[in-house]
C-alpha cells in the first residue's frame, strides 16, 4: 500500500496541472487531499505485521535486457522517511496556503517533487532510485526560480547544477558496479550482497558518497543550501531542508555505505593524519557542524541563520552514518527525521509567519516590529522550534543528536569534542536570533529608516497555526518516546542489505 | 543473384525517387498558379506521403538478405535505423511549411527526398564505393538544401561553409578509401577486415586517419565541427532540422559499419590506433561542446552544439569493443533524431511568430502556449539526460554497455566519466532556455499565438521521448533482437 503515495502524489499533480484557469483556487485543497492521501498510504506502512523489516512492495519487470526491475520495497529506515515526508508535504502545503501567483503549477511542481521523494525513499532497483533520484531536481528547480525570493534565479541554479553534479558522480559509480558485478542486475539487495574487489570500493565509495552528500550539504560542498533556502519560497525550502536534504544522507547509507562498505577499511598509510576515508568524512562532517554553526552566528539575513544552521545540523547525520557503529547510525536516522520536522518549522516560521508579514528578514530591522507583541504565536513556536533544534531534552533533535555522539565517541574521539563545540555555537546563534528577531525593543528615537516598516497586520492564519502545531508536536512526541521510530530503525538496520556492513565490523 | 530480390530490396528508395519526380511534376503542373504557402503545402503533402509509402516498404521487408558481397543488405538493424532516417524527414516535410522559404518549393522537396535516398542507400552498403557514392549523394544535396534561401546572404554563407568543409572531407574520405584499397586489394568491409588483421604497413594509419576525418566531419565531431553552428544558425529551418536528425543517423551508423567491420580486426595490429583516435575525438567533442554552448545566445547555435557534445557520448557507442555497443548506439540513434527534431520544430514555432531564434523570444513560452513549453522542457530535458525521459536512458544504456563490454578498460572507463561529467555541464544551458519559458515574462507586447496544428505533431513527439524513457524495454529488445538477426 505503501507505494501509493508515490502514486497519488503524481496524480495529484497531475490533476493540478490539467485544472482550468477558472477552478484555480482548487489547487491548494487538491495539493492537501493528494499529501493527505500520500501521508495516509506512508503510514500504512506501520501497520504491517512486521513494520520495521524490509519486505518488498512491488515487483515488475522493466527493462529485462539490462536486468532493471520495477522494485519497491519498504524497511524500517525507509518508514521513518516516508512519513517525514508525508508530514513535511503537508505542512508546506499548508504553509504556501497565500500562494495565489501561477498557484496551480507551485502545488503541481511540489507535489512532483514529494513524488519523486518518496519513490527515491522506497526504491531497491539502483536504476529505479536513480530515476527518482534525479526526478528531483527539475522540479525544485522551477519551484525556486519561479517563486522565489532573493536571488531566485542564482539560488535555483546553483541548486540544480549542484545536484546535477553529484548525481553524476554517483552515476558513474553505478555503471561501474553493475558493470563489475556481471551487468546482470540493478537489485540493491543482490548487489548488497555482490563481494565487489576492494580496490574499487576504494574509488566508487568515496566517488558516490561525496556525490550523495553534496545534496545533504556536506562541507565544502554545502554552499547550494544557504542560497538555495534563501531563495526558496517557503512551502520549497521546508522541503529542502525537511526532506530533500535526506535524499542525500538516505543515498549515502542506503547506496554508497551499503553497496561499498570495504572502500571505509583503513588505506594502511595515514595522510596528515587521515588513514581511512572514514576520517575525511568524519573530519568533514564536523567542519561542517562547526563552520555552520559559526557562519550562522553572524548572518543578518534571519533566513541564512536557518539555512546554516541546516548545514551545521545535517553534518550530524553524516557524522553518524560514518561512525559505523549502530547506535552512531540508527542516531542519524533519527537525526534526519527530527532536523526535517525542526529545519522545516523554523523555515515556515522565518519565511511565511514573519517574512510574509515584514517583508523584511533583516534582523536589525526586524527588532522595529516588536513581533513578540505582534506576532505572539510565531513568537512562541519560534521559541520552541529554537530550544528543539538547539538540543533541547524532550524534543527530537536531543536524543538524536545524543545518539550520533556516543556513537562518535568511539570512532572519533577527537571530532567529537570539536563537534561538542559546535552544540554550544548552535545555543549561541539559535539565542541570538531568537533575541533579535522577537525580543528587542527599538531605541527610542526611531529615525534610521526602516523601523517605520508597516506591518501588513493579518494575523497568523489558521493553516500556518495547524502545520506549525503539526511539527512541533511530532518533535515533541519522538524526543518524549523515540522508540516508536528507533524500533523501526533498528530492524532496517539490522536487515540482510547491511550483512557485509557487519562482517567489516559494524559495531 | 536474383534481380528481383534486388528491385524489391531497393523498393523503399525507389519510392522515394519516384516521388521526388512527382513532386517536381505536381508542382510544375497542378500548382504553378497558386500562392507559394500553398505550393509549399501541397509539395509537402506529396512528399510526406512518399515517406510514409517508403517507411512501409521498409517496414515490409523481413529476413536479412546480403546481395552482391555487400553491395546491398538489407537485415533488421539496417531496416530499423533507415526508419530512424525517414521519420525526421517525415517531421522536415511537416516543419517546411513554417521554414519561410520563398520560391522553387517543388525543388525543395525533391532535393530533400533525393537526400533521403542517398542516406538510405548509405546504411545499406558494406561497399566502399557505394558508401562514398551515396554520401556524396546525400551531401550534395544537403548543401543546396542548407544554401536554400537565396535571398538571405546567411543562408548561402552556410550553405557555402558546408560545402566548403563537406568537399574537403569527401576528399580525405576518398583518399583514406584509395589507401585502404591500395592496402588490401578489396572495396568490401569484409575482405578489408581479413587483409588489415595482418597487415602491418605504416600507410594503414594514414587510411585511418582520413577515413576517420571525412566521417568526422558528418557527424560534427571536434575538430571538424566548425561549420556546424553556422549551418545549422542560418540554413532554412528544416534543412537544419533535418541535417541535425536524419543526416546525423547515417553518418553515424555507416562510421559504426566502416570501424566495426572494417577495421575492428586490426585492434590488436600495431600502427593502428583508430581506438585511441576515435577516443580523441570523442573526448574533445563532448568537453568542447558543452562548453561553447554554455555562451550562446541563439537557440539554434546552442543545439549545434548540443550536437557536437552528442557525437562525443555516441561514439563511445562506436568504440565499445566488438558490436557490444551498438544496439545502445542505435537507440541512442533514434532517441537523438526524435528529440533534436522536436527541439528544431519547438523553435521553428517560435521563430515564425518571433522572428528571430534568440533566446529572449522564448520569454514567456509557457504562458501563451503551455502544450508547446512542455514540448520544449520533454525535448531540452531529454537531451540534457534527465530521467525518465528517452535521453536519460539513451546515455545509461550507452554508458552501462560500453562499461559492460569491456569492464576494467580505461580507455572506455575514463571516456565515460568525462561523459557524465561533461554532461553535468550541459544541464546549465539547457535550463537557460527553460528558464526564458517557464520564468521569465513575455518580453515586449504580446505575440501572435501558435498554430494548434503542428504543435500536435511535436506533442506526438514529447509523448514518444517520454514513453520510450519510461518504458524503454520495447525498443530496447527491437534494437537487440534486431542486432542479434544482423550480419553487423
Amino acid at each position: 500500500m505503501a507505494a501509493w503515495s508515490i502514486y497519488i502524489s503524481f496524480i495529484g499533480a497531475g490533476l493540478i496541472a490539467m485544472l482550468p484557469r477558472n477552478r484555480a483556487h482548487l489547487a491548494p485543497w487538491l495539493a492537501l487531499l493528494s499529501a493527505f492521501a500520500g501521508f495516509a498510504f506512508a503510514l500504512t506502512g506501520a501497520f504491517d505485521p512486521n513494520p520495521g523489516s524490509f519486505h518488498i512492495l512491488a515487483r515488475h519487470s522493466w527493462i529485462d535486457a539490462m536486468g532493471a526491475t520495477y522494485l519497491l520495497g519498504i524497511d524500517g529506515i525507509s518508514l521513518t522517511l516516508i512519513l517525514l515526508t508525508g508530514l513535511a508535504a503537508i505542512c508546506g502545503i499548508l504553509f504556501s496556503w497565500n500562494i495565489r501567483e501561477r498557484a496551480p503549477e507551485f502545488f503541481a511542481l511540489y507535489l512532483a517533487l514529494i513524488g519523486s521523494v518518496y519513490g527515491v525513499f522506497l526504491s531497491f532497483d539502483l536504476l529505479l532510485f536513480f530515476v527518482f533520484y534525479e526526478l528531483a531536481i527539475v522540479p525544485k528547480y522551477f519551484l525556486i526560480a519561479i517563486y522565489g525570493s532573493t536571488r531566485r534565479e542564482y539560488g535555483a541554479m546553483k541548486l540544480a547544477l549542484y545536484s546535477f553534479v553529484g548525481s553524476a558522480m554517483v552515476l558513474v559509480g553505478l555503471l561501474a558496479a553493475y558493470a563489475i558485478s556481471g551487468g546482470e542486475t540493478f537489485d540493491l539487495v543482490k548487489l548488497a550482497q555482490h563481494p565487489f574487489p576492494r580496490e574499487f570500493q576504494m574509488w566508487a565509495f568515496p566517488l558516490v558518497f561525496t556525490g550523495f552528500a553534496i545534496l545533504a550539504g556536506l562541507w565544502p560542498f554545502h554552499t547550494w543550501a544557504p542560497t538555495g533556502h534563501v531563495a526558496a519560497p517557503t512551502g520549497a525550502s521546508m522541503l529542502l531542508a525537511g526532506v530533500i536534504m535526506k535524499l542525500g544522507a538516505y543515498g549515502c547509507l542506503r547506496v554508497a555505505i551499503t553497496l561499498f562498505p570495504r572502500g571505509l577499511e583503513p588505506w594502511g598509510f595515514s595522510v596528515i593524519g587521515f588513514g581511512s576515508w572514514q576520517d575525511v568524512f568524519g573530519f568533514l562532517a564536523v567542519t561542517g557542524i562547526v563552520s555552520g554553526a559559526m557562519v550562522a552566528l553572524v548572518q543578518r539575513d534571519f533566513k541564512f541563520v536557518i539555512g546554516y544552521s541546516s548545514v551545521s545540523h545535517m553534518g550530524f547525520v553524516l557524522l553518524g552514518l560514518v561512525t559505523l557503529s549502530t547506535i552512531g547510525m540508527r542516531g542519524a536516522i533519527l537525526q534526519m527525521f527530527s532536523h526535517g520536522v525542526i529545519a522545516g518549522l523554523l523555515f515556515g516560521v522565518v519565511g511565511r509567519m514573519v517574512y510574509d508579514r515584514t517583508h523584511t528578514r533583516d534582523l536589525d530591522l526586524l527588532s522595529g516590529f516588536r513581533l513578540n507583541q505582534a506576532l505572539p504565536f510565531a513568537c512562541a513556536i519560534f521559541c520552541l522550534a529554537g530550544f528543539a533544534s538547539m538540543g533541547m531534552p524532550g524534543f527530537s533533535g536531543f536524543v538524536a543528536e545524543l545518539q550520533v555522539l556516543s556513537g562518535a565517541w568511539h570512532s572519533f574521539p577527537l571530532l567529537t569534542l570539536v563537534s561538542g563545540v559546535g552544540i554550544v555555537i548552535g545555543v549561541a546563534y539559535t539565542l541570538r536570533a531568537m533575541q533579535k528577531a522577537f525580543f528587542t525593543t527599538p531605541p527610542p528615537t526611531p529615525v534610521t529608516q526602516g523601523t517605520h516598516h508597516e506591518m501588513d497586520g493579518a494575523p497568523i492564519t489558521l493553516p500556518e497555526k495547524i502545520g506549525a502545531v503539526i511539527l512541533i508536536t511530532t518533535s515533541l512526541v519522538v524526543g518524549l518516546y523515540p522508540g516508536i521510530l528507533l524500533r523501526w530503525i533498528d530492524e532496517g538496520l539490522a536487515s540482510p542489505l547491511f550483512d557485509l556492513l557487519r562482517q567489516g565490523g559494524l559495531s | 543473384m536474383n534481380y528481383l530480390d534486388f528491385f524489391a530490396t531497393l523498393l523503399p528508395e525507389t519510392t522515394l525517387v519516384l516521388t521526388a519526380l512527382a513532386v517536381l511534376l505536381v508542382d510544375a503542373a497542378g500548382l504553378r498558379e497558386l500562392k507559394t504557402a500553398h505550393r509549399i503545402l501541397g509539395a509537402s503533402l506529396v512528399s510526406l506521403l512518399g515517406c510514409a509509402l517508403s517507411v512501409a516498404f521498409v517496414c515490409m521487408g523481413h529476413g536479412s538478405s546480403y546481395l552482391l558481397d555487400g553491395i546491398l543488405i538489407n537485415d533488421p538493424l539496417t531496416r530499423l535505423i533507415k526508419v530512424a532516417i525517414l521519420i525526421p524527414g517525415m517531421f522536415t516535410c511537416l516543419l517546411t511549411p513554417g521554414s519561410r522559404l520563398r520560391a522553387h518549393p517543388g525543388e525543395y522537396f525533391c532535393i530533400l527526398l533525393l537526400a533521403m535516398t542517398g542516406l538510405l542507400l548509405l546504411v545499406s552498403s558494406e561497399n566502399l564505393l557505394v558508401i562514398f557514392l551515396s554520401l556524396e549523394l546525400a551531401s550534395m544535396c544537403l548543401y543546396i538544401l542548407a544554401a536554400f534561401n537565396t535571398t538571405d546572404a546567411r543562408s548561402i554563407e552556410a550553405g557555402l561553409k558546408y560545402f566548403l568543409f563537406g568537399g574537403i572531407s569527401a576528399a580525405f574520405t576518398l583518399f583514406g578509401f584509395s589507401l585502404i584499397y591500395g592496402l588490401t586489394g578489396s572495396i568490401d568491409l569484409r575482405p578489408i577486415a581479413g587483409a588489415l588483421g595482418q597487415s602491418t604497413d605504416p600507410l594503414l594509419m594514414v587510411a585511418v586517419v582520413m577515413v576517420i576525418a571525412g566521417f568526422g566531419f558528418k557527424i560534427a565531431a571536434v575538430p571538424f565541427h566548425l561549420w556546424a553552428p553556422d549551418v545549422y544558425e542560418a540554413a532554412p529551418l528544416s534543412s537544419a532540422a533535418f541535417i541535425a536528425s536524419g543526416s546525423k543517423v547515417a553518418s553515424f551508423y555507416v562510421l559504426a559499419r566502416v570501424v566495426i567491420t572494417g577495421l575492428g580486426g586490426t585492434t590488436g595490429v600495431p600502427g593502428s590506433q583508430w581506438m585511441t583516435l576515435l577516443a580523441i575525438l570523442a573526448g574533445s567533442s563532448m568537453v568542447l561542446g558543452n562548453l561553447a554552448a554554455l555562451t550562446q545566445t541563439s537557440v539554434r547555435r546552442l543545439l549545434a552544439f548540443s550536437a557536437v557534445a552528442n557525437a562525443g557520448y555516441m561514439l563511445i557507442g562506436v568504440l565499445a569493443p566488438g558490436s557490444g555497443g551498438l544496439p545502445a548506439l542505435a537507440y541512442y540513434l533514434i532517441l537523438y533524431s526524435i528529440t533534436a527534431i522536436g527541439a528544431f520544430g519547438v523553435v521553428a514555432l517560435v521563430e515564425a511568430r518571433a522572428g528571430h531564434d534568440r533566446l529572449d523570444a522564448f520569454s514567456g513560452l509557457c504562458r501563451n502556449s503551455p502544450v508547446t513549453a512542455f514540448c520544449l522542457m520533454v525535448f531540452l530535458l531529454s537531451l540534457a539526460g534527465i530521467p525518465p525521459l528517452g535521453g536519460f536512458f539513451a546515455k545509461f544504456y550507452l554508458f552501462a554497455a560500453a562499461l559492460r563490454a569491456s569492464p576494467g578498460d580505461p580507455l572506455i572507463l575514463s571516456l565515460v566519466v568525462l561523459a557524465i561529467a561533461s554532461s553535468a555541464v550541459s544541464l546549465y544551458y539547457y535550463l537557460r532556455v527553460l528558464k526564458e519559458v517557464y520564468v521569465r515574462p513575455v518580453a515586449g507586447a504580446e505575440p501572435a499565438p501558435i498554430p494548434d496544428l503542428p504543435v500536435i505533431g511535436l506533442f506526438i513527439l514529447a509523448i514518444a521521448v517520454i514513453l520510450l524513457g519510461s518504458f524503454p524495454q520495447w525498443l530496447v529488445h527491437a534494437v537487440e533482437s534486431a542486432q542479434a538477426a544482423s550480419s553487423f
